[in-house]
């Protein structure tokens, strides 16, 4: 599958700040350059960002 | 060749993984593991998996991969890694009991279930040891423990506040390591490339501050990091290697779903490219021929 990406501007859920996504697709973490909070591109038609899960006990490698 | 991504979130890792799988012509899909609905009794959706030639898995969540990874093999749909690898590496003391039963060099590991006798096993070992749940990533809840006062709080603190899994006691001898331990990624038969993580800090994981700098493979260093690969069914993987000022190299963990991006620019070595070829030589070949 060719997997999509868009270049476009958010608005950050947590400080409302603007995060400048650049060739971005679903489900990618990114850092809103303002408060620093992770975010997790949850849509990209419109684009749309939410607060990234916090740490469960088995993440990792 | 038709590759399916198990994925929990799209890290860098991932979009790396994604370029090249692109740049080698190979068509992939993306399985979002929130998604997931394996139909294990046999319905319609039972059988979804099967058109796929080799499945990467790249979860976040332990639990999530081990899960999948058991259906799939059960079902011989070829995964990297195998589910018998993730059980293995997901899982500290199974890490430790194969790398020893094989002989790899590590540290002493002494394992007890109740407070009484891990603190008889710290006693043993002399401190200070280092304490770690048995499945955890990152760093996460490492204690080392410098004396018995110490020993007695962590251990009761454990007992009052821990969740079943933290009341079997994993226990380490601490190693006096110089400023940093090694990380090597070994792909099949080979160890291809390894940093020093430099840190002032016991705990020296990239993700806790660790500084990355090449490694030399040394002959020594790729033979005990494909010993350690082999114990624990081969693939590809993350080995941490501790410096031993007496004994040498020592294994200390295996990661089975690795990350690595901050690993490429200091070793110059394309390691998802690696890791893409090994998958389509899986999906071409199977899983003994890829790690023969």
């Amino acid at each position: 599958m060719a997997v999509r990406t868009v270049t476009a501007v958010a608005e950050c859920p947590e400080c409302f700040g603007v995060v400048e996504l650049n060739d971005v697709m679903e489900n990618e973490i990114v850092q809103c350059g303002e408060c620093g909070v992770d975010l997790e591109v949850i849509g990209l038609d419109p684009v749309a960002l939410d607060l990234a899960p916090e740490e469960d006990e088995d993440w990792g490698e | 060749m038709r590759v399916g991504i198990l994925y929990s979130r799209v890290r860098a890792e991932e979009k790396l993984l994604f370029e090249e799988f692109r740049l080698r012509g190979a068509e992939f899909d993306l399985l979002d593991d929130r998604k997931l609905i394996f139909d294990i009794s046999g319905g319609v959706d039972s059988t979804c998996y099967d058109d796929y030639d080799v499945i990467v898995e790249r979860c976040i969540h332990h639990g999530r991969a081990l899960v999948s990874l058991r259906i799939l093999n059960d079902r011989e749909i070829p995964t990297v890694n195998s589910v018998q690898v993730a059980d293995v590496c997901g899982d500290k003391l199974q890490t430790t009991s194969a790398l020893t039963a094989a002989g790899i060099p590590s540290p002493r590991t002494k394992v007890a279930f109740t407070a009484e006798s891990a603190l008889e096993a710290m006693e043993e070992l002399g401190y200070p040891v280092v304490m770690k749940p048995s499945i955890g990533s990152w760093g996460r809840l490492l204690s080392k423990i410098n004396d018995r006062e110490a020993a007695e709080t962590v251990l009761e603190h454990k007992e009052v506040l821990g969740t079943y899994h933290h009341s079997i006691f994993y226990i380490q001898e601490y190693i006096e390591k110089p400023g940093r331990d090694i990380r090597a990624f070994t792909v099949g038969s080979e160890t291809i490339c390894a940093i020093y993580r430099d840190s002032p800090h016991w705990i020296t994981n990239t993700a806790r501050g660790g500084l990355a700098s090449v490694c030399p493979v040394t002959s020594e260093l790729n033979d005990i990091c494909v010993r350690a690969a082999k114990a624990v069914g081969g693939g590809c993987v993350a080995i941490d290697v501790l410096e031993d000022p007496d004994r040498g190299l020592l294994v200390n963990e295996v990661n089975y779903t690795m990350e690595f991006r901050n690993s490429v620019q200091p070793t110059g070595v394309n390691i998802p490219g690696r890791i893409a070829d090994f998958v389509l030589q899986v999906g071409r070949e199977g899983w003994a021929a890829a790690n023969s």
